[in-house]
């Protein structure tokens, strides 16, 4: 089932440090050629352009390890291309992902003028134990200034915060939503703190929030945003009305996108069905097999009807607006009703996690907490 | 030609556990030339990969030795080597019943312990002539002048002329070959009578099918000849003769007092009968031996694959071990929480384990044991008694009359610093002291406890409030009445059978609370909270709850993390097998499973 739009990702995988909690595809490098990586990107591009030909592209976002680190002139040669390649929407959604120290800051101008329109900023926190602790390489008056910088450059832009550190209490994390609230400015993205197995975090046992914390202060968080306009438009996404991001919402919804860059990610649909697309994960790997033969794809995989399915129903669950049966329908062929495990579908509903009705599927404040489980009890059947 | 009864000897060797039989046994094949110094190893006689791995005897090994004695005349000398543990007193009272003499061994630096009295005593009622042996001499703590008082003074034994060795660096072991010679009764027979052979022991051998130890009593049995099994009436043609030497050695004939081996074409293990009187067709035997009392299983517990696909692999695994070991029972039981399998009984808990893991080594399953449990007999109103082996099978209670439970007389020896805790262990588990007497420095207790109080967790305490140092044997005694109740645990409301239990009511809510906190900590949250009760019928005594689940949501979700996401799902799937649906929650097996364990 073709669709008429197409997305596009932008994978800049270097970091001038490691953060100890990350499992990004992130590495830092003594020195980047960037001539060779910008050759390398566009070559990429060119090749999935080359098969997707004629779609309208709907958004771009170049995200990291830390794109603000690429040249703006690389940035501004990638838009250049995904512009003449495919169709552009009318104000598309450009994204670049930042970090707020100062030698990224002073660039964002020349990233606006390389066509970026919205940016987002690693924040993490505004209390600088915590930023010490996160390994993070800016200060918390660092992190306001960016926002400032941002808020004065680009006409849109969000910032992200982590949660649930070791010791944190709610009220410790109340202030840091305090901050937050002044500062942003429709968009905002909170994430509770994940160890995720191969970062120091997890090397070093770091014991983050327990569940009982966690959901105290996710509880917090939904409560407070909601008030102050910026509502969940996804698990740890907030934003004011029509300020969500574009890029990641089409693709929870099942939309097709583009992944290009080392570790990258697509799903491509094509009169045959989806592929799922994957980019080799090494920088140097990946540059090299660019190099040789203009792509660096390592797995390409088609997905069945069923996956198809089951991967629309995990991130449209996510967001609050759920499934909607007609798009899963156009987007899978199936019918939203048969992919759901009837007796699950029944339970979770009598016990006010998920609401089914004709419009499709959308779990409840109480079932997006508990998301994880939801899902196991509509698809495992 | 079997051998002149004047020059032929059989005995036992008996002891507590580790008291060195085996390691002796070896000396004694080494010395009469059985085997090579390089075929020579460790319990050489221990063959089976568990005893090696445990450094323990669990089945009765017999050899045939050559012995050139002092008075200048060649012996045949018939070992058998015996288990030491109390699970297996059966398989020591076949091998005495087949020999006239006994070697028991005690080790120097122990002293007596509760199985070198238990068989001790076996041997006595066996009529046995008893060659006492100190062994370990070679070590320092060694004290053989206090531990033969020991012996005179606990066993009553004379100890005169014991003997102090060292199996293991050789040291004294002639003087124990000479000792068999001159000191135990040649065996008696008649070579000419009707044939009567003991039917000792029987197994199944991959490359010679059934094989049947006999010891012949009167008579000469031999190759080619017709023989009839007494009890069953079953005839046979005898294919191969022989002994063990302990390889295999093929020979035409055994005569009176001799012990070997033959093989008849007997298609199972079943179809001989240990104990039995094997004679001659066409001239058989007026009257059979005594024989054994048949073994009894005394614990019973369930064994699940964890995999119900794996049902079948384990009926064909235990229909194996049973071809080699009949002293174990198994019937199909089915259960709610953890689909098919089988009650199996056993000799005792040691004999659980034993084929738990050969069942998981042997034939690669994965297994859940529910919590052991004994044969209860229940009276019914109807005034018919039933054997309960399983707890999940208890009649309702206004059915039942009364209940008996089995009680055993138990011997417990321990340093005397550690008598009150062990005095308080057997107190809590409804134990009646019946005598205490000293063996030395050291406490001898007797105990009347009942069985089912014995088999959750008695040895582990035992073990833990005598550091150790506490020796325990005991025999089943008689079965007696008890207030005793069935305990079920419900998971919202539903039962859980494969956790059902009967225990004394007095101990009904303090094992049933232990149960339900137990389950609290090892059923994962559930988006709905859950609900554990512990109850007797419709009466609830103990309870938890497990709150319900406030969140999993992961936080990220980008790009590849979806079909990574996707994967742990299909997983999911695949472990959707092993969920157990108890009203509107699914409890994955692995909780019972760690529920049974640390209960066993
Ligand atoms: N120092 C010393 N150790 C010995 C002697 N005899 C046996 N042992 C050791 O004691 C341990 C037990 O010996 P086994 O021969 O297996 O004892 P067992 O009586 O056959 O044991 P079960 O069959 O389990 O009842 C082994 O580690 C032997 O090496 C001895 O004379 N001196
Ligand atoms: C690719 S990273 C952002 C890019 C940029 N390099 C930065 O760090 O600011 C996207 C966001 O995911 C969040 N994140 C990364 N690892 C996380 C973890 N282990 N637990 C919770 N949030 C995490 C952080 O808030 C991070 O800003
Ligand atoms: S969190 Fe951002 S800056 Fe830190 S290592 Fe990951 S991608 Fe790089
Ligand atoms: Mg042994």
């Amino acid at each position: 089932m073709p669709a008429s739009g197409i997305s596009l990702y932008i994978h800049w995988p270097f970091c001038a440090s490691k953060c100890p909690y990350c499992d990004f595809n992130s590495h830092v490098a003594d020195s980047v050629d960037h001539h060779r990586w910008r050759r390398g990107l566009l070559a990429e591009l060119g090749y999935f352009a080359n098969e997707t030909k004629g779609r309208q592209l709907t958004s771009i976002f170049f995200g990291g390890g830390t794109p603000s680190l690429m040249e703006p002139e690389t940035t501004a040669a990638l838009i250049e291309a995904a512009k003449t390649h495919w169709q552009p929407v009318d104000g598309l959604e450009i994204t670049l992902e930042a970090n707020p120290s100062t030698a990224e800051t002073k660039r964002f101008q020349a990233f606006r003028d390389a066509g970026v329109n919205r940016l987002s900023l690693g924040v993490q926190s505004f209390r600088d134990s915590y930023l010490g602790f996160l390994g993070r390489g800016h200060s918390a008056a660092e992190a306001m200034d960016a926002i400032r910088l941002a808020a004065a450059t680009f006409s849109r832009f969000s910032f992200d915060l982590i949660y649930g550190l070791p010791g944190q209490t709610a009220d410790d994390f109340g202030q840091d939503l305090d901050q937050a609230l002044q500062l942003a400015r429709g968009h905002l993205s909170v994430y509770q703190l994940t160890i995720e197995p191969g970062t120091a975090f997890h090397r070093d046992a770091v014991v983050a929030a327990n569940e009982d914390t966690g959901a105290e202060m996710y509880e917090m968080c939904q409560q407070r945003l909601t008030v102050a306009g910026m509502p969940a438009y996804e698990v740890s996404n907030h934003a004011g009305p029509g300020k969500e991001c574009r890029h990641n919402l089409e693709i929870w919804r099942g939309g097709d996108y583009v992944g290009v860059g080392p570790g990258a990610h697509g799903h491509v649909t094509g009169n045959a069905g989806t592929d799922s697309i994957y980019q080799i994960h090494q920088p140097e790997r990946w540059l090299a097999a660019v190099e040789a033969k203009k792509h660096g794809t390592a797995k390409r995989q088609a997905l069945t009807p069923d996956e198809r399915a089951e991967e629309i129903l995990m991130t449209g669950l996510r967001l609050t607006e759920g499934v909607n049966q007609d798009q899963f329908r156009a987007l899978t062929g199936l019918e939203l009703g048969d992919r759901l495990d009837p007796g699950g579908l029944e339970k979770m509903v009598e016990g006010g996690f998920l609401v089914s009705d004709d419009v499709g599927v959308r779990v409840t404040t109480t079932g997006r907490l508990c998301l994880n489980e939801v899902l196991r009890q509509l698809l495992v059947a | 030609m079997s051998t002149d009864l004047s020059h032929i000897r059989n005995f036992s060797i008996v002891a507590h556990i580790d008291h060195g039989k085996s390691t002796l046994a070896d000396r004694l094949i080494q010395m009469c030339g059985g085997l090579t110094d390089r075929e020579m190893s460790e319990q050489v006689l221990d063959s089976m990969e568990l005893e090696r791995e445990r450094g323990i005897t669990i089945k009765a090994q017999t050899v045939r030795l050559k012995y050139k004695a002092a008075d200048g005349e060649t012996y045949q000398l018939n070992l058998m080597d015996t288990p030491g543990h109390v699970d297996f007193t059966y398989e020591v009272s076949r091998s005495l019943a087949a020999c006239e003499g006994s070697v028991l061994m005690v080790d120097a630096t122990q002293g007596v312990e509760a199985q070198t009295l238990a068989n001790a005593y076996l041997a006595i009622n066996a009529d046995h002539e008893i060659v006492p042996v100190l062994n370990k001499i070679d070590l320092a703590a060694a004290e053989p002048d206090r531990i033969k008082k020991q012996i005179e003074e606990v066993v009553g034994l004379d100890v005169s002329e014991a003997l102090e060795i060292s199996a293991k660096t050789g040291l004294g072991v002639d003087s124990v070959l000479e000792a068999l010679v001159t000191h135990l009764p040649a065996p008696t027979g008649d070579a000419d009578a009707a044939l009567k052979a003991l039917l000792v022991d029987s197994w199944y051998d991959s490359y010679l099918g059934v094989m049947i130890l006999v010891r012949i009593k009167d008579g000469v049995l031999k190759k080619g000849a017709k023989i009839r099994m007494m009890a069953s009436g079953a005839t046979y043609q005898v294919e191969k003769v022989g002994y063990f030497a302990p390889k295999p050695v093929d020979v035409s004939e055994l005569g009176p007092g001799e012990i070997g081996f033959i093989t008849a074409a007997i298609k199972t293990v079943a179809d001989t009968q240990v104990g039995d009187t094997i004679t001659e067709d066409k001239r058989p035997a007026d009257e059979a031996l005594p024989g054994f009392k048949p073994s009894v299983p005394v614990v019973f517990c369930g064994l699940f694959p964890v995999d119900a696909g794996q049902f079948e692999d384990l009926r064909d695994s235990l229909a194996k071990l049973h071809l080699n070991d009949a002293s174990f029972h198994f019937d199909t039981e089915s259960s709610a929480a953890l689909g098919l399998g089988f009650r199996c009984g056993f000799l005792g808990l040691l004999h659980l384990e034993i084929i738990q893991q050969r069942l998981e080594r042997e034939f690669d399953l994965d297994l859940i044991t529910t919590a052991p449990s004994v044969v209860y007999k229940i009276h019914t109103n109807a005034g018919d008694v039933k054997e309960l082996h399983n707890p999940v099978d208890m009649p309702d209670p206004t059915h039942i009359d009364f209940i008996e439970e089995p009680w055993i007389n138990a011997t417990i020896i321990v340093p005397d610093e550690y008598l009150g805790a062990v005095l308080t262990l057997c107190t809590d588990r409804r134990g009646a002291q019946t005598e205490l007497t000293y063996v030395g420095s050291r406490a001898m207790v007797q105990y009347r406890l009942p069985l089912n109080e014995v088999v959750i967790d008695f040895y582990d305490r035992l073990k833990s409030v005598s550091r150790g140092y506490a020796s325990f044997d005991y025999e089943l005694a008689a079965y007696a009445e008890g207030d005793l109740v069935k305990v079920s645990i419900l998971v919202n409301g539903e039962l859980v059978d494969a956790l059902s239990f009967i225990v004394h009511a007095s101990h009904a809510e303090t094992r049933g609370r232990a149960i339900c906190d137990k389950l609290k900590d090892l059923v994962p949250r559930q988006l709905f909270k859950i609900a554990i009760q512990a109850a007797i019928g419709g009466n609830i005594i103990a309870r938890s709850t497990v709150s319900a689940m406030r969140k999993d949501v992961t936080a990220k979700c980008y790009g590849g993390d979806v079909s990574r996401k996707r994967k742990l799902l299909d997983k999911q799937k695949k472990g959707k097998k092993k969920m157990r649906q108890f009203g509107n929650v699914e409890i994955p097996q692995s909780a019972f499973l760690e529920a049974l364990k640390t209960d066993g």
